[in-house]
């Protein structure tokens, strides 16, 4: 049970309005894997996995064709609800986005908007999200300070560890460490590592080396469209189509 | 040596500095003006007792009372129907013809004159609704006629929460309404704040929107309900500088007043001030 597809693309097509910016994607993302999205700048790789948490229906004018299937069940079916969809698939965004909140009330959002009232449940859960996020033991004093208070690399654990806190199932990274230093970045990397013994993960990053360490699978995407999908180790080594290997050896992007 | 450059910035300075000299001394004069011609007629008894002998004796008790009945009056009107009009607006407003028109609408309602409002008020709240010149009435008609400022500041305030604090909320599987209540208004809560007082400030010392809808010459004593007719400080010193047979005393009593309405509006403007930057704190933005 290695290799258990978590979601499935099949042939999607998406438009902002009259624009085409994903043409015909399909494409398995394993479970409990990192899969890794790359490509230049406005290949559609942000679109892509902004379809899986339904993001894009915040966009007016935006439409979807194709599948998209989770556990076999269509996530874009009028039936499927939208907010169990995105308790399911959590999203940690480009820019660090804590809320201007203490710490504690970041973590302890998405319990209390599910309902949650039991309060020693809440800091337990609290706890144990910032521990999964290596940032317990940098803020265990000042739970209830300003997480605007943080730094950028610990404010992007915080928002990692809120997103743990409602236990997703799929954790979409878009651009983690974008706009991090080389240190922080690190950090987020190796979570991303530790992370998927428990999550299925998919990233996308424009940092090529970051794809190489992080991820299991990568795809890369090219004006909308999917080039080449394979294990890391063999895009990296022998791509087998020539757009990617002009990519990988930094000849246009 | 000296460049044309630098010659250029400085009076580039000099008459900037001018222009703000200039506009600070007029408000400087007006404080002035004020303080100096109002406080002789400023004491305990100017401030809790009701007028006596036709207005030239006494104090002013019943409308400073009357003017902050009003202005809470309109505080209460205002606010929520304000704040729900600007949630709908920019949280759940389709982009069509007609929203746009209700914008530009709520807009132009701020530039309505004030007695207009007045005259609306009087046919509506006083007439058709038949709650009489009453302070029900003057509530009303001065919430309307702050309703507008509200509404842009409330607006702006909401559009200022950074898009991708709405973002999050969502893809942690917030509802919208959810999004709106635990994230976007508590960002923007210091702004709406803001906007509020400073629209009631400016809405408590008009005189033209009550004087048909609540506002009385003299009252005996206090109102006892909203269907009271109230005195309030504007029109206070309208009447007193209009109406009456001592014009020196009553000049010197109106002079008072002006100063207590102005130290009223300054005190709410710094209040808002207060509240704004504790909420800033607490929001460590």
């Amino acid at each position: 049970m290695d290799r258990d597809v978590k979601i499935s693309a099949r042939n999607v097509n998406f438009y902002y309005g009259k624009t085409q910016a994903l043409k015909d994607i399909s494409i398995d993302i394993f479970q409990k894997k990192v899969t890794a999205l790359i490509g230049p700048s406005g290949c559609g790789k942000s679109t892509f996995i902004r379809l899986l948490n339904r993001m894009n229906d915040l966009i007016p004018g935006a439409r979807v064709e194709g599948r998209i299937l989770m556990d076999g069940a269509d996530i874009n079916h009028p039936k499927t609800d939208v907010v169990s969809l995105r308790r399911k698939v959590g999203m940690v965004f480009q820019n660090p986005n804590p809320f201007p909140k203490s710490i504690f009330d970041n973590l302890a959002y998405g319990l209390r908007i599910g309902g949650v009232r039991d309060r020693g449940f809440i800091e337990r859960k609290v706890v144990d999200s910032l521990k999964k996020a290596a940032l317990y033991e940098d803020v265990k004093d000042r739970l209830h300070d300003s997480a605007l208070m943080l730094s950028g690399g610990q404010q992007q654990r915080l928002c990692i560890a809120r997103c743990l806190v409602v236990e997703p199932e799929v954790i979409l990274f878009d651009e983690p460490a974008a706009s991090l230093d080389p240190i922080s970045t690190r950090k987020i990397e190796e979570l991303v590592l530790e992370l998927k013994e428990e999550y299925t993960i998919v990233i996308v990053t424009h940092n090529m080396q970051q794809a190489a360490r992080v991820s299991d699978y990568t795809a890369f995407m090219y004006l909308g469209r999917l080039i080449e999908y394979g294990d890391t180790e063999r895009i990296f080594t022998v791509p087998r189509e020539k757009m990617t290997e002009e990519y990988l050896s930094g000849r246009f992007g | 040596m000296i460049h044309r450059s630098d010659i250029s910035q400085a009076i580039g300075f000099l008459l900037l500095g001018a222009c703000i000299a200039f506009a600070l001394f007029f408000l400087g004069t007006i404080l002035y003006f004020i303080l100096v011609r109002g406080a002789p007629a400023i004491s305990w008894e100017f401030l809790t007792s009701e007028p006596r002998r036709a207005m030239t004796q006494g104090g002013v008790a019943p409308a400073i009372v009357g003017t902050f009945y009003l202005t809470v009056g309109a505080v209460f009107f205002s606010l929520p129907l304000g704040l729900a009009c600007a949630i709908y607006l920019c949280e759940y407003s389709p982009k069509t013809v007609l929203v746009n028109i209700i914008r530009l609408s709520i807009n132009n309602l701020a530039g309505v004159p004030s007695i207009v409002f007045g005259l609306f008020g009087f046919a509506v709240f006083v007439k058709a609704f038949g709650f009489g010149v009453s302070i029900l009435s003057g509530s009303l008609t001065l919430g309307i006629m702050a309703l507008p400022g509200i509404i842009s500041a409330s607006q702006e305030a909401i559009l200022a929460v950074p898009q991708s604090h709405k973002e999050a909320s969502l893809a942690l599987g917030a509802t919208h309404w959810q999004t709106i209540a635990k994230v976007i208004l508590p960002s923007a809560f210091p702004g709406i704040l803001t906007g509020v007082i400073l629209n009631i400030g400016r809405v408590a010392g008009e005189t033209a929107p009550i004087l048909f809808t609540a506002a009385t010459f003299y009252t005996r004593g206090y109102p006892d309900s909203v269907f009271s007719e109230v005195m309030a400080l504007p029109y206070h010193i309208y009447a007193l500088m209009t109406e009456g047979t001592r014009p020196e005393i009553q000049t010197q009593i109106a002079y008072g007043c002006s100063l207590i309405l102005l130290g009223l509006v300054l005190a709410i403007s710094a209040l808002a001030i207060v509240l704004r930057e504790r909420q800033r704190r607490i929001h460590g933005s």
